[in-house]
């Protein structure tokens, strides 16, 4: 395909119509794994092209790298690990690590299973008598925010407040300054600050008090990288929040809404529930939370397949892309639980794989266990439900799902 | 239960040390270390961290409990 | 019949023999029927029971987690073998296409896989390797009683040898707690695997975890107390270490003596192969029933100017089986070469190390990312101006951009920069410490004079 027709199609995936279904047209992508756009940048839709990049020392995460700014660039203030290179990006990953995961703190995901579980009946109990449910808002919201608040050490009441700066955050990620008026980006910067502002409060307080949640943990703690500046915990506390907020909603929502089109899995999975377990694998690839990475950027000339992309280059990763590539992948638009073939790119690879993997994981097996159980032959009320805006962070805003007759 | 783990695969996501952390274990920052026999306890969490591997490097025994996997024989 | 039709009878019901049941044995038999093969399927193997994985030994079963015998590999698929257990081969008839055990049976085959390993090189006075105390590391029993011995709280441990298997030995003892001395012959660690660069980074590690690591030197003898107890060695300087437990970790020896007389290409070196894994004869034709994979082949790689390389490595050993046992099953048109490139991975004094390609074929290594100092680095190695080689300490997750390079015979030094690449990162000199390839003498004579009737035949060899 030419660069004007790649150009367009991948303005015709970002276009919002193209939400509930953007798998064609990533196909028709496909067919120039490396594609040139008008505007100097690249976007990569094959899977061993994306998964080549994802572990090339040369793509840059640092923004300063590019030779055109991004607009959503907030200047001067300390980027989190996810826009770093290394040996930044390792020390601040690294750092946060020690608690949240292995080898420091390994028992922390497993360990949350009861809690979890016990979130999950909560919300499920809060069902009762309702003959209509929305996915979204009585359940797959409220529940990752809930584990995200209590892990971070954010007060579960302010949600209402960063939940609006999330938002405008999330949406000014896909600024196009052609298209989109002015204030989109405007309030995503405003947003980014009053959130940085918000998180820097709660930090101040957590200075030298104990605690087991991660801002006092990562305020108070002196490991072998040193303590960590309060910038850079803002930083990564923006990040977790964000990331624990914004995309195991997705992950939840689209695996419902993927066994609510699939009964036979649904019936299944309520009969073996150690299905769950590969089904969310399968989820991960075929209807993922995070669809692109919008932006790396070529640190020096960068070779893939054919192409050489240009140092300072922007580069797209379609990861919802790769995942669904035929050359791949065996039929790779079917939704099979059973698929041993299962490297997807729903986490991304390489050294910026998600950070909170192991928890959306158990999240989504818990929380799609429970709805299977629990809810008594749903139905969905309008299929396609509606998506959120972003093409990037993708899933539906409400997905209503009706009971029998609830008792 | 039986586990092996192709370590000239692994590259150190440490997904596995997340979800079944009496199994596996991370020796430093990369190196993973695992049980290879783990409880029969442990089988739920270590089939949840076996289907996380980002690079699909841990395999466990496919025959268990359906059919005897040997007769090994004296000569 | 066509040979498409005999290669069906075959797959059907021929007798296929796989002589070493261990991890390439176990992966081969697996594929076999994977493959469709329904015919007999002999495992022989000198070990009694199930094929158990080997590299926890030195690392989980010697730090006391794992129990020895719980290195049971787990299974892909059922191999519906008959298992000789306990009973080593003793040689190989190609004229009859019998398999000889050492108990004097003979197991026809139509086709025969040899996966027979290697085993530890053992000290080299037979009175000395029997003192108490005294350790090689190989096998489920060697780990059991080194594990024992080092819970039972030596004053020290002597490892001779620090490749990779003594370091990781040396590594387990100080997490135990238990003070260590290592010698080695070279100059540094590992060094004869990774070149001086990197050996001296293996030795920094070693001495910041309180090993008392002593190279350059060798030992010369092992004392034993009244009661047959190891308990001084002596090295060749003159000085002396007193230590309750001495780990000889020398390498190995590959089994192929029980193929003297075969007429394979079979040695010291390991038994000679094509890409396919089919033996060589001694002339250094192709065997048509005859195949090889693991630790004991030595097969060309092309990456590598065609050279004949044997190693002894786990996912070398796994995917040789899996390409034998396809050829095994499958006609000429349809066979597979392995072309896989050799990667290997140590865990050391809490380091991640992995290699990708042959470092011992380059002239030249660099510093490409990470910090040297810190201990978390990559290495990239080249031969006349391309990658061929590269080695990271806990940076695992970049190994396979190298791959691709060395795949691609890209230049080296590698001439884009990196994000994390040192300021001051320039190619030094591999430096391997002598030709120890060639130190072995010879193994073959060729004789005659026309092309018709020039042969090769063994020539004595001497295991040391």
């Amino acid at each position: 395909m030419t660069t004007t027709q790649t150009t367009d199609t991948l303005r015709r995936i970002l276009d919002y119509s193209s939400r509930p279904d953007p798998y064609p047209l990533y196909a028709e992508l496909r067919e120039t794994p490396v594609a040139a756009q008008e505007d100097g940048s690249y976007v990569v839709s094959t899977y061993r092209e994306i998964a080549d990049l994802l572990h090339n020392p040369h793509l840059s995460s640092d923004v300063r790298n590019l030779s055109h700014p991004m607009p959503t660039h907030e200047g001067d203030a300390t980027p989190a690990f996810i826009n770093l290179d290394p040996p930044e990006h390792d020390r601040l990953r690294r750092m946060a690590m020690r608690h949240f995961g292995p080898p420091h703190t390994p028992g922390l995901v497993a360990g949350a299973e009861g809690d979890l579980t016990a979130i999950v009946g909560t919300l499920i109990d809060g069902f009762a008598g309702k003959e209509q449910i929305d996915i979204v808002d009585d359940f797959a919201y409220p529940f990752p925010v809930s584990v995200i608040c209590h892990l971070l050490g954010v007060p579960r009441e302010d949600e209402p407040r960063f939940h609006l700066w999330v938002e405008a955050l999330v949406d000014s990620i896909d600024y196009n300054p052609e298209t989109d008026p002015k204030e989109k980006l405007e309030n995503g910067l405003q947003a980014r600050k009053d959130l940085r502002r918000y998180l820097g409060g709660l930090l101040e307080k957590r200075h030298g008090r104990p605690g087991d949640d991660l801002l006092t943990r990562m305020a108070n703690d002196d490991g072998p990288d040193g303590r960590m500046t309060d910038e850079e915990i803002v930083s990564t506390a923006n990040l977790l929040l964000i990331a624990g907020h914004e995309t195991t909603v997705n992950l939840i929502t689209n695996g419902m809404l993927t066994l609510l089109r699939h009964p036979q899995v649904l019936r299944r999975l309520r009969e073996e529930p150690d299905l769950v377990v590969p089904l969310v694998e399968e989820l991960l690839r075929y209807e993922p939370p995070v669809h692109i990475i919008p932006w790396r950027a070529a640190y020096s000339d960068i070779t893939v397949g054919d192409t050489v992309i240009p140092k300072g280059s922007q580069i797209m990763l379609m990861l919802a892309s790769g995942s669904r590539d035929p050359n791949r992948f065996h039929e790779p638009d079917r939704f099979d639980p059973d698929r041993r073939d299962i490297q997807h790119l729903g986490f991304g690879s390489g050294i910026h794989l998600c950070f909170g993997g192991p928890l959306a994981r158990l999240e989504t097996q818990i929380a799609l266990t429970a709805l299977v159980r629990h809810l008594d032959g749903p139905r969905l009320v309008t299929d396609p439900p509606p998506y959120r805006r972003s093409p990037i962070l993708r899933g539906p805003v409400h997905l209503l799902v009706e009971q029998q007759a609830a008792g | 239960m039986r586990v092996v783990v192709d370590l000239s695969r692994c590259e150190g996501y440490a997904q596995c040390a997340f979800l079944a952390p009496d199994a596996f274990r991370m020796h430093g920052e990369e190196a993973l270390m695992y049980d290879p026999a783990p409880d029969d306890d442990q089988r739920d969490r270590v089939l949840r961290a076996a289907a996380a591997c980002p690079v699909q490097a841990i395999l466990v025994d496919r025959l268990e409990g359906r059919e005897a996997p040997v007769e090994a024989s004296r000569s | 019949m066509t040979s498409a039709d005999n290669l069906q009878a075959f797959k059907r019901e021929g007798r296929i023999v796989i002589v070493g049941a261990s991890l390439a044995g176990l992966r081969a038999a697996e594929t076999l029927r994977e493959e469709g093969f329904t015919g007999s399927l002999t495992m022989i193997g000198d070990e009694l029971g199930e094929p158990y994985d080997r590299p926890p030994l030195s690392k989980q079963v010697l730090t006391g987690w794992v129990a020895a015998d719980g290195t049971t590999l787990p299974r892909r698929r059922d191999v519906d073998a008959e298992w000789l257990l306990g009973v080593p081969a003793s040689g190989l008839d190609l004229a009859t296409n019998h398999v000889r055990l050492a108990d004097g049976r003979d197991i026809p085959f139509d086709r025969v896989l040899i996966s027979t390993g290697v085993r530890a090189r053992p000290w080299f006075v037979e009175s000395e390797a029997a003192l108490d105390g005294v350790f090689v590391l190989r096998t489920r029993e060697h780990a059991e009683g080194l594990q024992r011995a080092l819970a039972a709280g030596p004053s020290r441990v002597l490892v001779i040898g620090a490749g990779f298997t003594g370091s990781e030995i040396a590594s387990i003892c100080r997490e135990r707690g238990i003070e260590v001395t290592v010698a080695e012959l070279a100059p540094a660690p590992l060094v004869g695997a990774l070149g001086a660069m990197i050996g001296d980074v293996a030795a920094d590690m070693q001495r910041a975890h309180g090993v008392d690591l002593r190279c350059g030197v060798k030992v010369t003898r092992l004392e034993g107390d009244a009661q047959g107890r190891f308990c001084r060695a002596h090295f060749d300087d003159g000085s002396t270490v007193d230590a309750d437990v001495a780990v000889v970790a020398l390498g190995g020896i590959r089994n192929t003596e029980w193929l003297r007389g075969s007429g394979l290409a079979a040695g010291v070196w390991g038994i000679a192969c094509d890409t396919g894994c089919r033996a060589l004869d001694l002339n250094g034709l192709v065997t048509d029933d005859v195949f090889a994979a693991g630790d004991v082949a030595r097969c060309p790689n092309p990456v590598y100017e065609y050279r004949l390389i044997s190693l002894e490595h786990w996912a070398n050993a796994v995917e040789q089986a899996e390409v034998a046992a396809h050829n095994m099953v499958n006609g000429q048109a349809d066979r597979w070469p392995h072309l896989t490139l050799p990667v290997f991975w140590s865990i050391q004094f809490g380091v991640n190390i992995k290699s990708v390609g042959v470092p011992t074929f380059a002239d030249e290594v660099i510093v490409s990312q990470g910090s040297v100092s810190d201990h978390r680095f990559v290495a990239v190695y080249g031969y006349r101006g391309r990658v061929t080689a590269a080695v990271s300490f806990d940076n695992a997750k970049w190994l396979d951009h190298y791959r691709k390079l060395i795949e691609t015979a890209a230049p080296f030094p590698p001439p884009c920069p990196t994000p994390d690449q040192p300021a001051d990162t320039k190619p030094v000199p591999v430096d391997f410490p002598g030709p120890q390839l060639l130190a072995q003498g010879a193994t073959v004579v060729v004789t005659g004079h026309d092309p018709g009737e020039r042969r090769v035949t063994a020539a004595q060899q001497h295991h040391r």
